[in-house]
């Protein structure tokens, strides 16, 4: 007998029929891709998906323009080695054109939502295949793995489509679309054996490095040209990694010495903390408050 | 969210606790134990990449201690980290108890708190050093058919819940019929609240013995059994002290066991074409083997077109091999130049599946909006969509006393009836009994886009 695939062989065969499906099934897809480490995995997995053709949909961006330049070097670098299109739409653009408006030091991380809405509109597309998965928040673990949206982007948690066996329903009418999720069923221990396993190169900030930051609620907050001190903070440099990467002004790196994927998933195993626990100033702000932004068509 | 949660802890208290309050001071003791253990304790090492998945479902009613089995299961193979821990606790404290109430894990969404009702299946996941997990906890009251059978679905294995002080209960019964229906070969009835019947064996031996007796008809394949007390810890993942008489496998070590993938890869091979790639020449098929295993060289049955063929090449997501296996993502290539696109099936040549234009299936309604008798509809089996209609409804199943009742021929969410089906094109199908992945269906409602209905085909 053969020994059993590993849990990862089976994490990946589910992705990759889930991507050939959208391929088979939508129209307009996109691949929402940041750069950030699950969207490298998500386009690693469409890379083997469709090997040795080319990945047969475009990469989307939704920018805040507040990015770690790093990771802005990978997306684009990705981009190019696969020639896959990448499109970027930006919350900027959004708010010169009014659709967003920010109170003061307010994150453009939430905006994202608007902006994906109008890039949906805008590029007609059916469908937008993202990283999430189910186990970083309680609010994903009812996600659907084809997540349909209405005319306004809307997430109804009482009203998802039914999803059994492996019977996936993309199908929408005019104005609507799916969000497809095929990394539901990995957890972030997964997300970084598959990293490790693939040898995917990520943006160095997700190792240890060196980082000025100050302590915040229990956080520790990147110093940077977007977010000074504040009045009374001390600023330390230590060794950091970030967990996740989102906007600069809402992401916080946790103190580490992890310089490879290995020493990562050692860390990983041994956390104590969930990934937006630790790293996510919006998530924190109410329990509740990553169902309101999906609700509001946010990933 | 304190507003909120005032009317959780009235509903909370009222339903989950019911029946449990006369031992709270017997519920503060044994909780407070692991509660304070927790943060002590690391998480386990996990082998990378030599564990396989096992999905499983967990059913039971409100009050028979799910939420506390899931968290039991998700606290002690060290998955709830310290944040979670906290909002855990101080939820706990807010709603009265002492110490961190693990059933307030599997607590949903807002929209929910709000009504203080579930709405949907969840999924959770867990690892231990031998394998990867992934529950569908499914509520047990509220629309359950619909959410029992979208978690059953997937499910390879079922952990039925039982209460020990009450044994076998009508709501037992129907989890049992449904894990059965959906074609889980493995169940596990976990008899809970040992700690209410003094930990009696015998008490343990009647609930085995009545759910034997109404099981024995079904002929699941394989029936299990395990007594345990999720409050306290005993038998889900530590055996505890107070069951000395039980020899077998705790609850945990069941699902380490169990090996559903096993039974697919011994069936004929299976295979529907996602995509048809033009790559330097050669078509490839894209797709995911159903069932069974090809090698290269194998003579292969195309459908519709009729065709015989071999398998040129097999390239996995590594390269290519001689060989793959149910549940493999590849893309295949055949002999032959042939008309295949999207929807097709490459089958074992000798033993191929039935290519059919009717059916006969155990139909699960899961819309609101009731079946249009003669109303066009959409069939999604496996990668091939066809329209369809119901053509005549046999009987429904009273899901109360698990009969046939004839006279009926419109459906409403939650009905489960034999109907014939007539398609538009056919499909290339086995039975649901002999083959869940080439035997199951949906149907779309063709006008709003929704998933209206699940199919078995008999």
């Amino acid at each position: 007998m053969t020994p059993d695939r590993s849990h990862l062989d089976w994490l990946e065969s589910e992705a990759v029929f889930i991507l050939r499906e959208v391929a088979g099934e939508c129209a307009r897809p996109v691949l929402l891709f940041s750069g950030g480490k699950d969207s490298l995995v998500l386009l690693r997995l469409a890379e083997k998906a469709f090997r040795p053709g080319r990945v047969p949909f475009p990469l989307l961006h939704i920018d805040t323009g507040h990015n770690f330049p790093e990771v802005l070097e990978c997306r684009d670098r990705r981009a190019a080695e696969l020639g896959v299109r990448l499109l970027v739409r930006s919350v900027e653009g959004s708010m010169r054109r009014g659709s967003v408006r920010l109170r003061e030091g307010e994150s453009r991380n939430a905006a994202q939502s608007v902006t994906l809405l109008e890039a949906i509109e805008e590029l007609q597309l059916d469908a937008a295949i993202g990283g999430a998965r189910r186990d970083e928040e309680k609010a994903r673990a009812k996600e659907r793995v084809f997540s349909f949206r209405d005319t306004f982007g809307q997430w109804d948690p009482r009203n998802q489509r039914p999803e059994l066996w492996d019977l996936y329903n993309p199908r929408v009418g005019a104005g609507e679309h799916v969000r497809v999720f095929p990394i539901s069923n990995w957890t972030e221990l997964d997300v970084w054996q598959y990293i490790a396993r693939e040898k995917l190169e990520l943006p160095s900030i997700y190792y240890a490095h060196r980082r000025a930051v100050v302590r915040r609620n229990g956080l520790l907050a990147p110093v940077t040209g977007l977010t000074p001190p504040r009045a009374g903070e001390a600023v330390e440099e230590l060794w950091v990694r970030f967990r996740t990467v989102g906007d600069v002004s809402c992401t916080c790196p946790v103190a580490s010495r992890a310089a490879t994927p290995e020493e990562v998933i050692a860390e990983t195993a041994a956390a104590r903390v969930t990934e937006r626990g630790a790293t996510r100033m919006d998530d924190r702000t109410s329990e509740a408050s990553m169902e309101r932004r999906k609700r509001e068509g946010y990933f | 969210m304190s507003t909120d949660d005032a009317g959780v802890l009235a509903f909370k208290n009222g339903l989950r606790f019911f029946g449990r309050e006369i031992h709270p001071a017997k519920k503060a003791e044994i909780m407070e134990r692991p509660a304070e253990a927790a943060p002590d304790l690391a998480r386990p090492p996990h082998e990378g990449g030599n564990s396989t998945v096992l999905r499983f479902i967990t059913c039971g009613s409100v009050d028979d201690g799910k939420s506390t089995l899931i968290g039991r299961l998700l606290h002690d193979t060290r998955q709830i980290l310290e944040d979670q821990f906290a909002a855990l606790a101080q939820a706990s404290r807010r709603r009265g108890f002492a110490a961190a109430d693990l059933s307030l894990v599997t607590d949903g969404l807002e929209a929910e708190r709000e009504q203080g009702i579930t709405i949907d299946v969840a999924y959770r996941y867990f690892a231990t050093p031998r394998r990867k997990f992934i529950i569908a906890d499914t509520p047990g009251h509220e629309q359950y058919t619909r959410n029992m059978v979208t978690g059953a679905s997937t499910a390879g294995a079922a952990v039925l819940l039982a209460d020990a002080s009450k044994g076998l209960l009508a709501q037992g019964r129907r989890h049992l019929y449904l894990a059965h229906l959906l074609g889980i070969r493995e169940i596990v009835v976990a008899v809970n609240k040992m700690d209410l019947v003094d930990h009696d064996e015998r008490v343990f031996d009647a609930v085995r013995a009545s759910f034997a007796a109404f099981a024995a008809p079904l002929r699941i394949p394989s029936l299990r059994f395990v007594p345990v007390c999720a409050l306290a810890g005993e038998m889900v993942v530590a055996r505890g002290a107070r069951m000395p008489w039980y020899r077998g496998p705790t609850l945990l070590e069941i699902l380490e066991g169990i090996e559903p993938e096993r039974a697919a890869r011994a069936r004929p091979f299976r295979f529907s074409v996602q995509l048809v790639q033009r790559a330097s020449g050669a078509r490839r098929y894209l797709g995911r083997i159903a069932a069974g295993a090809v090698r290269k060289g194998d003579e292969v049955l195309v459908l519709p077109a009729s065709r015989r063929t071999r398998v040129a090449a097999i390239h996995t997501l590594e390269g290519e091999r001689a060989v793959a296996r149910a549940g493999d993502s590849v893309a295949l290539a055949l002999a032959d130049e042939l008309d295949v696109s999207r929807g097709d099936s490459i089958a074992h040549a000798a033993q191929p599946p039935r290519a059919t234009r009717e059916l006969d299936a155990t139909l699960v309604w899961l819309a609101e909006q009731p079946l249009a008798p003669r109303a066009r509809y959409l069939l999604k089996h496996t990668t091939r969509t066809v329209g369809a209609r119901v053509a005549g409804v046999a009987h429904v199943v009273d899901i109360h006393a698990l009969e046939p009742r004839a006279g009926r021929s419109s459906l409403a969410m939650n009905d489960i009836a034999r109907v014939a089906l007539e398609l538009a094109q056919p499909v290339f199908a086995d039975t649901y009994a002999e083959e869940r992945a080439t035997g199951a269906f949906i149907l779309i409602d063709a006008a709003s886009g929704h998933t209206a209905a699940a199919g078995m085909i008999r």
